[in-house]
């Protein structure tokens, strides 16, 4: 947790006035006992009213100062704890952006969420509670205490043997019972699997008829969750009524012995309800303390799920920032040996490519599922960095490249069609902000869009909601290949990304990016035979290994794999057919 | 509207009314002691008044009867907790339990029109916020409005003088914690939809990281990005600060309290005027004035509470309130030793009246016979299967399976005639035998092995870390989409129906295991009707019947070579694939 105070130093005047604003309402809290009990001995006793007077008018200025302090210190505390909380997320942000794709795959996004909301407003209350409480209620428990060992050091023995009672109770109740809390959410958790699941296999479970066995699945869960909720609520009820408990039979104590006090003349009757009040502050601090002490742990684990984001650094370094000198005459993209794991262990995702692609080729990647196809165009954007080997475009290493000039040269089109919220234009213009009228245009005519944008009410204004949910597949996947295209990149890949497009679209398609761009090196990945069928040339991958290059008619020729690939998914006279 | 939902509610605690009533009587007990204690301590205190002049016999029976006073109202305090749990625990879960049945018996039309999510979140949220809000809010209001009453009524056994002073004060009390509650219930609105608005920019920049890096956009979305955190710290600092002026506004109020009892209380002892008061009728005074404004901070603070739980109420009572499907008609027969003839007569189909999606479909498939769904991605296959399972029903016209109406077949065993392999895999978290025996009450472990070899899933099964025993996780992180869909066709496998729906996406299945599982569906089809949702060419041909389907209908039907023939619009989809790019 103290890894993150760095992200305070902004707010160290906060920090450190906040609580001294509270400590001086704490004073005065406790000096209003003391003042009752003198209000009562020299006022009503010795029959005083203007005494009276005088003492309830210094209680109320007690009372507006405090309010005055109190309120500083919590605008003081919103402050530093909110602008703590937008420093972290702000950073996280950052350093969550620099990371490459195995780190945040290792986390997941919905963690990421959760890290940069849930657990940085853990962190958040945090630091408010530290500015406004973490000396406030220490600081009444002890004072109430010194404050009866002032007035009356014997009788102050009471609240040593009460007090640490109430701690001990508090403890042994809550730490029983806030472990109970991660393990109810756990159970609610469940429930809410199976209702998902009830709900996403609606059909199965109908099919099946199996609506009887659901309904246990989750009438066990919900049970389950309900005995655990009543077991930790048995618990917890016990925190009240024994604190209170001790606390008044402390008073009794109070009262009983503090009578023989003031009939010894030690104390006056005054005292004796200052006593008492301090008492009841006493308790009510300790409880205080006792939440706070489940606050920080609480925090203490949101801390360190935030610094494991932190801590965790790019597998993809960015080592140059300056431009490179291409080399001339060489192939536009070069593998040589690459090898590639997720896990850094020797199970290669894709083992010992090489091959070369020259300037202005097209080239289909076929292959199964787990063949590593995407791998190996993930691997040219360096969204990963190869285990083994090296990757070359126009024959200087992709690793000496800055980031912005190497994805500058590629337009990638991912495998899962995302469009982000804003409208058509706003997505088009990701690759380039200020790219003109004109090159949209030609973006949206080779990808097939032009037909359904300008049939939209808004053409390219058109609103695009979060994830292009308001699109269907094949559109999304035509705008993502639109937006590759406004660029005018130099490579243009294509991971699987025709797939929700009908036969007809998708000839269209490769026929249009086959005219209309001349110059580019088009990597088409497949898992449709007759979509790189056409291709200058085809890789066919196996298990992470290429088991074969060349031309279809070669490829039917000579390489197995192919053949089968082409005869289970066309006819003998469209596998022969030019 | 807010009294029926109440009532309604009420109804679910009935089975623990001897619980509910527990809570209120012991609550009701429970204050009065527990009032009761400063009074004592009061009159124990009065016999203390100074050096010599103390009388600590009278002081035993009070003590005494503090002890005990103190000793019942803990245990009441126990005993309204511990009821109020049991109350609002189980009545919680009956309503979960009961939407979720609900969920079961609802039609699938409506499953299918709603979001899962907001459906999830009803049976999980909206149970919990009314646990909260109504059961436990509904208790603390009670004890509010107890506390705040005896409070007063104790107050005026002892002085009725100084209780009107309090009385006097009680409006500044509320109107304090009214304002506070009203001032950060706005911000808090507007700081939680500030964090929605973070959370789903982030959640769309991260999943979309691959777009982020490839478009060098990383600066332009850390921009954005910090426009909204600087708009969420804005009304975050506003939000909090309102709520955490909570406490000291009621200290503050508190003070005024305790200082005019004091001063008021003193004034009294000394002159008798304007009524007389012991000091320790002082000190119960100023006991009470230090809880005095407790009771109105929780009463307000449970009403936003209640409110929000009425909406969560009604929430659930209108899924509760939907209509169910239509149970089986009472002489509706089980379908016994099917033998697989589908006759479609001049059905007529549409899931909302403007749209009519099918329009006088006939069809007939004898026993045996194959029939190919072909059309581009969501052009409505479910719908066919929707129709011929009963999850929808036709509107006129009618199926009948062996030539008995589908309609008067008990939905249950008309399901059960169907083997389904669809591309979105449905699997549960649990082992992998369990899922494969889904679809069977009683079932042998060869059974299940046997089904998993002829579905090609046995060796990937022997290879995960507990075999049959491995537990599929939620996300099925574990197991490969391919291997997913394996193990449904094993699932069907063992049950052995004799139509079969598949999904011939077999495009997340690696290409050797697609070809072996090309071959066991082809076993598999032997003798038995199929519907087959193809994609490959060869499928299509050799299909005994092609239904083109576009935007959810069926516009065009018959053999391939019938279909080529008509030249519309499978000529040209057969056609389009092989357009040279040239």
């Amino acid at each position: 947790m103290l890894k993150l105070a760095r992200f305070l130093k902004k707010y160290r005047k906060q920090v450190i006035i906040g609580p001294i604003f509270k400590l001086i309402e704490a004073i005065f809290e406790l000096i209003v006992p003391i003042i009752t009990a003198k209000m009562i001995d020299n006022g009503v006793k010795a029959g005083n009213v203007t005494y009276i007077w005088h003492m309830g008018g210094i209680m109320l200025l007690l009372g507006v100062t405090g309010l005055c302090s109190a309120l500083i210190c919590q605008k003081l505390a919103s402050i530093a704890s909110q602008g703590f909380g937008t420093v972290v997320r702000s950073e996280l942000y950052q350093h969550i952006n620099t990371l490459s794709h195995s780190e945040i795959d290792k986390f997941g996004t919905p963690s990421l969420i959760t890290r940069m909301t849930n657990d940085v407003n853990q962190l958040q209350f945090a630091v408010a509670m530290l500015i406004r409480l973490v000396i406030r209620a220490p600081f009444l428990a002890v004072g109430a205490i010194v404050m009866a060992m002032l007035i009356d050091f014997q009788l102050s023995l009471v609240f040593l043997i009460a007090t640490p009672l109430i701690a001990i109770v508090l403890y042994l109740i809550m730490s029983r019972s806030v472990p109970y809390f991660r393990v109810m959410q756990k159970k609610l958790d469940r429930i809410s699997l199976v209702s998902r699941e009830g709900l996403s296999g609606v059909r199965v479970i109908r099919a099946f008829s199996k609506q009887e066995s659901e309904h246990q699945r989750f009438q066990s869960a919900a049970d389950d969750q309900t005995n655990t909720a009543i077991r930790v609520g048995k618990l917890s009820a016990l925190l009240n009524p024994l604190t209170y408990s001790i606390m008044n039979f402390a008073i009794i104590a109070i009262v009983w012995f503090g009578g023989w006090r003031v009939d010894a003349g030690g104390m006056t009757q005054g005292e004796v309800i200052a006593f008492v009040n301090y008492m009841t502050q006493t308790l009510l601090a300790l409880i205080v303390v006792a939440s706070l002490v489940v606050t920080f742990t609480k925090a203490s684990a949101s801390a360190a799920r935030v610094n494991e984001v932190f801590d965790t650094v790019t597998s993809v370094p960015e080592t140059n920032k300056d431009p490179i000198v291409k080399i001339n005459h060489t192939p536009k993209i070069e593998f040589q040996n690459v090898s590639f794991s997720y896990d850094g262990t020797d199970k290669y995702a894709v083992n010992d490519l090489n091959f070369r692609i020259e300037p202005g080729e097209t080239i289909g990647i076929i292959g199964g599922t787990g063949s590593g196809k995407s791998t190996l165009v993930n691997l040219i954007p360096r969204f990963y960095d190869v285990t083994k080997g090296k990757i070359l475009i126009d024959g200087v290493d992709i690793r000496d490249y800055s980031f912005s000039e190497l994805r500058g040269e590629i337009g990638m089109v991912p495998q899962e069609a995302v469009l982000f919220s804003g409208t058509i234009e706003s997505n088009l213009r990701w690759g380039q902000e200020n790219a003109s009228g004109e090159d949209i245009q030609k973006a949206l005519k080779i990808s097939q869009s032009n037909g359904f944008v300008s049939a939209m009410s808004e053409g390219i204004q058109s609103p695009v909601n979060q994830g292009g949910k308001n699109f269907s597949g094949g559109q999304k996947q035509r705008l993502t290949i639109a937006r590759a295209l406004v660029g005018s990149p130099q490579v243009l890949i294509l991971d699987d990304s025709a797939s929700a497009l009908d036969f007809a679209t998708d000839a269209a398609l490769r026929k249009s990016i086959q005219t209309e761009t001349t110059g580019m090196t088009v990597l088409m990945v497949s898992q449709r035979a007759s979509t790189i069928k056409r291709a200058d040339k085809i890789i066919v991958l196996d298990d992470g290994e290429i088991a074969g290059t060349g031309t279809h008619e070669q490829l039917m020729e000579n390489c197995e794999i192919y053949r089968e690939i082409c005869l289970s998914q066309l006819s003998k006279d469209e596998v022969n057919k030019k | 509207m807010k009294k029926s939902v109440l009532k309604r509610l009420m109804k679910y605690t009935k089975p623990y009314s001897a619980f509910l009533i527990g809570a209120l009587v012991s609550t009701v007990i429970n204050i009065s002691l527990s009032l009761y204690g400063p009074i004592l301590i009061g009159k124990a205190i009065d016999h203390i008044f100074s050096a010599g002049k103390v009388d600590h016999e009278g002081m035993i029976p009070i003590l005494a009867l503090l002890g005990l006073t103190i000793a019942m109202s803990a245990v009441f305090q126990w005993i309204m907790a511990y009821c109020t749990n049991k109350v609002s625990y189980q009545t919680v879960r009956d309503l979960r339990i009961q939407t979720y049945q609900k969920i079961n018996k609802l039609p699938l039309k409506y499953i299918d029109g709603h979001a899962h999510g907001d459906m999830i979140s009803r049976i999980v949220n909206d149970v919990d916020q009314v646990s909260d809000g109504l059961l436990q809010g509904l208790t603390q209001f009670f004890t509010g409005i107890v506390t705040i009453l005896g409070t007063l009524i104790f107050m005026l056994t002892i002085s009725p003088v100084i209780t009107i002073v309090v009385v006097l004060v009680t409006p500044l009390s509320l109107f304090v914690a009214g304002f506070i509650a009203k001032l950060s219930h706005k911000q808090f609105i507007e700081q939680q939809a500030t964090q929605g608005e973070l959370s789903g920019y982030v959640e769309e920049m991260i999943s979309g990281q691959k777009i982020v890096k490839t478009f060098h956009y990383e600066n332009r979305s850390e921009k954005q990005f910090d426009e909204i955190n600087r708009r969420l710290y804005n009304c975050g600092v506003k939000a909090q600060f309102y709520s955490s002026l909570s406490n000291p506004s009621t200290r503050f109020v508190n003070g005024v309290v305790y200082t005019s009892v004091a001063v008021i209380g003193s004034i009294c002892a000394v002159t008798g005027r304007p009524g007389p008061l012991t000091i320790g009728q002082i000190s119960s005074f100023l006991a009470y004035a230090n809880q005095y404004t407790k009771p109105f901070n929780e009463v307000t603070g449970v009403i936003t509470q209640i409110q929000t739980a009425f909406a969560s109420a009604q929430r659930l009572f209108s899924v509760l309130d939907e209509e169910e499907e239509k149970p089986d008609a009472p002489d509706a027969l089980a379908l016994k030793d099917c033998e697989g003839n589908i006759d479609v007569n001049r059905l007529y189909f549409s899931y909302s009246p403007e749209i009519n999606l099918i329009q006088n479909m006939n069809l007939s498939a004898r026993k045996g016979e194959r029939i190919a769904i072909v059309g581009p991605t969501g052009c409505g296959k479910t719908t066919i299967i929707n129709l011929l399972m009963r999850f929808y029903d036709a509107d006129s016209g009618a199926i009948k399976i062996d030539g008995t109406d589908v309609m008067d077949i008990t939905r249950s065993s008309l399901r059960a005639v169907f083997g389904m392999v669809l591309q979105d895999t449905w699997l549960f978290s649990g082992t992998v035998r369990d899922n494969i025996a889904y679809g069977r009450k009683e079932v042998t472990n060869e059974e299940i092995i046997e089904a998993a070899k002829a579905a090609h899933a046995h060796s990937f099964i022997m290879r995960l870390s507990n075999g049959y025993d491995t537990v599929i996780s939620e996300d099925g992180g574990n197991i490969s989409q391919g291997q997913r869909q394996l193990l449904c066709i094993a699932r069907v496998m063992l049950v052995d129906p004799p139509i079969l729906i598949l999904d011939e996406a077999t495009s997340s299945i690696d290409t050797r295991t697609e070809i072996r599982i090309q071959k066991a569906f082809n076993k598999m089809m032997e003798g038995r009707t199929s519907f087959i949702v193809a994609h490959r060419l060869s499928t299509i041909k050799e299909a005994d019947l092609i239904l083109v389907m576009n935007h959810g209908s069926i516009i065009e039907q018959g053999t391939h070579e019938q279909l080529l023939g008509k030249n519309g619009f499978y000529a040209n989809l057969y056609n389009s694939q092989f357009a040279i790019a040239d």
